[in-house]
This record gives structure tokens, C-alpha cells and sequence, in this order.
């Protein structure tokens, strides 16, 4: 390339250098996907644990992962939260924000709140601190330092102690709380920090029929504003929550639809519905 | 007004101790200087200028501790290698007192300190430079250990290396200052390192005045940075501080940057074990690589451990306790020293694993129990 061909590159007037542009642009949603993962390849040893996968997400989509063991879904959300690093492939969020240059930190500041398989809270802090510390605020250093919690905050926090149902333990330590409590904790974390886009893994694990009941609610009643990614293995509660639900396998996407759709899916009967789908149509 | 009355009573709410802390801690410290100046020799509440030099050094330690448990204890960081940054302080400040001697030396030379006359060096190395001047020596003092915690903890911290890792590379941080110190052209007088200090800022460093005044300023800046410490731990960053502690990860995904909070950390507790170091040698007299030694740090983790880590008042009193101990055991059985000490880490490992500060919330809540079953029946 010549010296004049470098120079243009360098100052092309449709793009912004990188160091100019403001780290925390508002997510461009136009096209109405918030999320496109495309082509993403990751192996552990020569296992394929992510294998060409494409996944495009609508913005306001309550969306289930469903798939065997080993079928690359916590993979996947560990590569969109930035907590593994992907061979090949093109994680974006909306149109403007490359998630895989990004750690862990830039891409929660971003708007991408996830809850892990086993709820992980601040055990030695209390439930209304734990809220605090997830606030949507400024995460640096100083500020966080030199912060103190606005009357809107305070409410905020109370808002969601009502929603998730543990307004009467905020003083309690989180240690104390029961195993379903501690999921709820974890996502009125989520909660609090105003995400756009959460990814949810098994939420109900470990949870009461009552308890269950209430969490679809909850992630319903979320989807719209919110987007929201749920991985779950209790089919009863992907049927009561999924509008769309998606089918891994062996680190690519098998199958996309409504609920009844993948059920009459001849690959997905075989690869993972298999029995329950045959013992299903016998009876 | 209002907010002094506010202070005052967030000093006091339950489960810290500062109020009380700083109120003990600074009436001790001026009655005993009191009773030193102002009291005959053959009073029966006469303090000697030894024991004032004694005190003043456990305080110094007592600051060292605190420097430790802000980052065990709250951070869950086990820095082996806190020794090091308190004897970077405290070859800052013996750096300006050899200054001062000037020409009383062995050797009279009214620029070289004596050893560089010994080596036969013809002029002060270049780090030796602006060490006269009391501030300038101050500065590195704090600027030092400082910088040594950034560049140390932004290494460590940002490629992720935590636990057992970590402590190893603080222990071999110490191990390597200590060998690099203990050599004569590093130009800190090697093995013996820095003595024989005349006076600080002009006053006599003999004089029982001067002493007095050196263990009320040990004093009075414990005191400052024991509020500081607190009012930051209780902050925010406090919390978050803890939650790294608790769940690096977690904290990650909800948007810390955790290797930052962790660097400044790091190097707030680097600075206190500076001054702690810089407050130690002009009361003791001497600076040398020994304080280098990986033992010296491990010893501090101790002292925390016994007075239970995560409160800062049990480090402090962790400190105190242990190291008088170890005054009245060197003086008694100098042997049997370093067997108590490995013994009362394993006795405290096993049975006290939140230190006395944890035995005492345990106490507290029994008896609590108890009350309460008496007020009900």
C-alpha cells in the first residue's frame, strides 16, 4: 500500500479512531438484533467445544438454549462475557461493540449481565450490599471510592428487594439465605445493574415448584424491555417461558424455533429428545 | 457541628472500635510521655526512655500490621513480602540521618558517609543525592515502596496471579532486595547498613525529648492512618474490596476492575509499611538488610493472624501482644523464642482461625445469649 493509500486509510472520515471514540457509545440496535454471534470456533485440546456457530438474538427476546451435556452452551456464554478467549469468529453487540476484545469488567459495563449455574453472591456481605455493589454506576477506582448512594439508588435497590421477594432480609448476611434465595439474589443483581442483555444459566436449579413458578414469571415479565438468554435443562420450564427456543449441539446451532416446532424436529428428536419425544407421542 | 457529632458517633457504632481505638491509643501515649518528661527518675510511675523507644517501636509494628491486614486480611492477598516496602521507608529516612552526621563521622568527611570513605568512593552516588533534605527524604520514603507495589502488583495482578503464586513471588521479592542490599557497591552499606545517626531535623536523637517526641508522632500518625484505613474500608470501595476478596469473578462480571482495585490496594498498604518503616529506624537507631530477611515478613502475617485478620484493630492489637511477648520470651529464654512463635501460629491456625478479635465476638455473642435467656425467663 503507498503512502498516500495509508494516509487515507488513516484518516477516512466515515470512522472514528478507536482511542477517540467514547468507550460506553449506546448500543446500536438498528437492524433490531442486539446480539450476532457468527462463525465462532473454540477447541479444548482438539475437543470442538464451539464449532461454526451462528447465533443472531432480536433485541427484547426471551430466548432458550437448550442442549445435551458438552453442547457448548456455558462455553458460548463464556465466550460472550468475555471469560474465554475464542479461536475464530465475530461476537458483536448491536452493530457497534466487538465483545472479543473486551474483558470481563468492559463487557458488564456494557449492559451484559450473567448469572452462573451455581449462584455465586458476596456471602459475607449483606443481601442490600450486594445489591449496591451491582448498581449501575461508575466502576472505577475513585469514583467508588468517594460514592455515596443517591435517594434514587436507595429506591432502586428497594424495587428490586420487593421483586425478588427478600425485602424482609436485606440486613441478613447472603451466606444465611437458603439455595433458592441465593438464586434469587443473584438475579436481582442482574437486576439492579439495568442490563440490556442477560444471560441466565439454569436459574431454576435447586428451586421449588413455587419458586419456579415465580422465576418464569419474572423472566417473562422481563422480556421486552430486556433481553434475555436462558439456559435450562428442566423442559417444563423452558415450555412455560420460550417464545424461541434454541437447539445446541456439539458446539453448533441444531435447530431454531417455537417450542412445538423443535419438538417435531426429526434431528433434534434423535440427538436429544429422543425417548422422552418417542415415550411422549406413544401415550 | 453536626457532621463533628456525626463523626464522632460513626467512630462508635457497633463492630468498629475507632473512637475508642484513637481515644486509648492517644491518652496512653501522652500520659506515658508525661510520665517521662515531667516525673522524677525514682517515681514509682517514672517511664523510662527505653520503655518510650519500646513502645514507640511496637507501634511502628503495629503499623506494619495494619499495612498487612488491609490486604489479607480484607483483600485476601498474603503478601510475604511486606518487609521489604517497610525497609524501603526506613533506608529512605536512615539515608537522610546518615546526611546529617556531616563531617562527625569516623572519618570526618563532611559529604561522605563513612562507609563510602571505607569503599574509598570519591563522590555520593546519584540516589544519594537530595537526601539532606528532610522532605525530599520523606517523599521517598512514601514514593519508594510506592512505586515498587505499582510496578510489582500491575504485573502480578493484571496476568491474574493469585494465592499461593503470589505469596511465593511477594517472599522472593524480599529474598531478592535482601541479597541485592546486602552487597557494598549497591551503596547502602551493605551488610551492616546505616547507624550510628547523631539527630533528626537538629534535635539530638539521644535526648529523651526527641524520643517522646518521635513515639507521639508514631502515635498520632497511627491513629490518622487507622481512621483513614477505616473510612475507606467502610466505603464502597470497601465492599467491593471484599468482594474481590470473596469472589474475584463474580465481581469481574458485574463490571470491577478487579487488578486495579487490587494494584491501589496494594500500594495504599506498600505506603503505610513505608511510613511504618520510616517512623521504626530513627527510634531503633539502625537500618540493615536483615530487615529484608523473608522471616521478618512472615513474622508480621503472624502477628495479624494472632489478632485477627479482617479487623483492623486486631491487627493492631496482634502487633502489640506478640511482640511484647516476644521481649519478655527473648529476654527469659532467647531459644525457646522462635519455637513459641511457630507454636502460637499453628495454636491459632487450628482453634482461632479470626484471631483474638474473633474469640472476642464469639465471647460477646455468648454472653449476649445468655442475657437474653435472662431477660426472658
Amino acid at each position: 500500500m503507498s503512502t498516500l493509500d495509508s494516509t487515507r486509510e488513516l484518516f477516512r472520515r466515515d470512522q472514528v479512531w478507536p482511542f477517540l471514540a467514547p468507550a460506553q457509545a449506546e448500543v446500536n440496535v438498528g437492524n433490531q438484533m442486539i446480539l450476532y454471534v457468527e462463525d465462532l470456533n473454540l477447541s479444548f485440546d482438539g475437543f470442538k467445544a464451539l464449532n461454526n456457530l451462528n447465533l443472531y438474538i432480536n433485541d427484547g427476546e426471551l430466548r432458550c438454549l437448550i442442549g445435551a451435556n458438552g453442547a457448548g452452551k456455558t462455553t458460548l456464554m463464556d465466550v460472550i462475557t468475555g471469560k474465554t478467549q475464542c479461536d475464530s469468529g465475530t461476537v458483536f453487540f448491536g452493530q457497534n461493540h466487538n465483545l472479543l476484545n473486551k474483558d470481563e469488567a468492559e463487557i458488564a459495563q456494557l449492559g451484559i449481565g450473567r448469572k452462573f449455574q451455581k449462584p455465586t453472591v458476596f456471602e459475607e456481605q449483606t443481601v442490600f450490599d450486594n445489591l449496591e455493589l451491582s448498581l449501575k454506576t461508575d466502576k472505577r477506582v475513585l469514583p467508588t471510592l468517594f460514592s455515596r448512594l443517591t435517594p434514587t439508588q436507595i429506591d432502586r435497590i428497594d424495587d428490586v428487594l420487593k421483586t425478588i421477594g427478600l425485602a424482609k432480609h436485606r440486613f441478613m448476611l447472603a451466606g444465611a439465605l437458603s439455595h433458592g434465595q441465593k438464586q434469587w439474589l443473584e438475579i436481582g443483581m442482574l437486576l439492579v445493574a439495568e442490563p440490556r442483555l442477560l444471560l441466565i444459566d439454569e436459574p431454576v436449579a435447586g428451586m421449588t415448584a413455587q419458586e419456579t413458578e415465580r422465576t418464569a414469571e419474572l423472566l417473562t415479565s422481563l422480556a421486552g424491555e430486556r433481553t434475555v438468554i436462558v439456559v435450562e435443562h428442566d423442559m417444563e420450564f423452558v415450555r412455560s417461558i420460550a417464545r424461541t427456543v434454541t437447539v445446541l449441539h456439539q458446539g453448533s446451532v441444531l435447530a431454531e424455533g417455537t417450542m412445538d416446532q423443535i419438538q417435531s424436529n426429526k434431528d433434534v428428536i434423535e440427538v436429544y429428545l429422543g425417548e422422552e419425544a418417542a415415550a411422549g407421542e406413544q401415550a | 457541628m453536626t457532621r463533628l457529632t456525626a463523626w464522632f458517633s460513626e467512630g462508635r457504632s457497633t463492630g468498629k472500635h475507632t473512637l475508642p481505638f484513637v481515644v486509648i491509643l492517644l491518652s496512653v501515649t501522652i500520659l506515658a510521655s508525661a510520665a517521662n518528661l515531667f516525673l522524677p527518675a525514682d517515681s514509682i510511675f517514672y517511664v523510662s526512655t527505653y520503655t518510650i523507644t519500646l513502645l514507640g517501636k511496637y507501634l511502628c509494628y503495629a503499623m506494619l500490621a495494619l499495612a498487612v491486614d488491609i490486604i489479607w486480611g480484607y483483600c485476601g492477598i498474603l503478601s510475604l513480602g511486606h518487609g521489604a516496602f517497610f525497609a524501603l521507608g526506613g533506608y529512605a529516612m536512615g539515608m537522610y540521618l546518615m546526611r546529617q552526621i556531616g563531617d562527625r563521622g569516623v572519618y570526618g568527611n563532611p559529604l561522605l558517609p563513612d562507609f563510602m570513605v571505607f569503599l574509598d568512593w570519591k563522590e555520593l552516588p546519584w540516589f544519594w543525592l537530595g537526601m539532606d533534605q528532610f522532605w525530599f527524604a520523606m517523599l521517598m520514603a512514601v514514593l519508594v515502596p510506592g512505586l515498587l507495589a505499582f510496578v510489582f502488583g500491575w504485573l502480578a495482578f493484571r496476568s491474574r496471579v493469585t494465592g499461593v503464586y503470589l505469596s511465593i513471588m511477594t517472599q522472593a521479592l524480599t529474598y531478592a532486595l535482601l541479597l541485592a542490599f546486602f552487597r557494598n557497591e549497591m551503596g547502602f552499606g551493605g551488610n551492616n547498613g546505616l547507624t550510628d545517626f547523631k539527630e533528626i531535623l537538629g534535635f539530638n536523637l539521644q535526648a529523651d525529648s526527641t524520643r517522646v517526641a518521635l513515639f507521639l508522632i508514631t502515635a498520632i500518625l497511627l491513629a490518622v492512618i487507622f481512621v483513614i484505613s477505616q473510612k475507606i474500608l467502610s466505603s464502597r470501595l470497601g465492599k467491593v474490596v471484599l468482594a474481590i476478596r470473596d469472589s474475584e469473578s463474580r465481581s469481574r462480571f458485574i463490571g470491577y476492575r478487579t487488578d486495579r482495585y487490587k494494584v491501589w490496594l496494594f500500594v495504599y498498604s506498600a505506603v503505610i509499611a513505608g511510613i511504618a518503616g520510616a517512623l521504626y529506624v530513627p527510634q531503633v537507631g539502625i537500618i540493615n538488610p536483615g530487615e529484608f530477611s523473608p522471616i521478618n515478613s512472615i513474622e508480621m502475617v503472624i502477628w495479624v493472624a494472632v489478632g485477627g485478620r479482617g479487623t483492623l484493630i486486631g491487627a493492631v492489637i496482634g502487633a502489640l501482644l506478640v511482640n511484647y511477648a516476644k521481649t519478655r520470651f527473648t529476654a527469659i529464654m532467647p531459644d525457646a523464642w522462635l519455637f513459641a512463635l511457630g507454636a502460637m501460629f499453628v495454636l491459632v491456625t487450628l482453634y482461632l482461625p479470626k484471631g483474638l478479635m474473633g474469640l472476642y465476638g464469639q465471647l460477646k455473642a455468648k454472653r449476649n445469649a445468655v442475657m437474653n435467656k435472662e431477660s426472658q425467663a
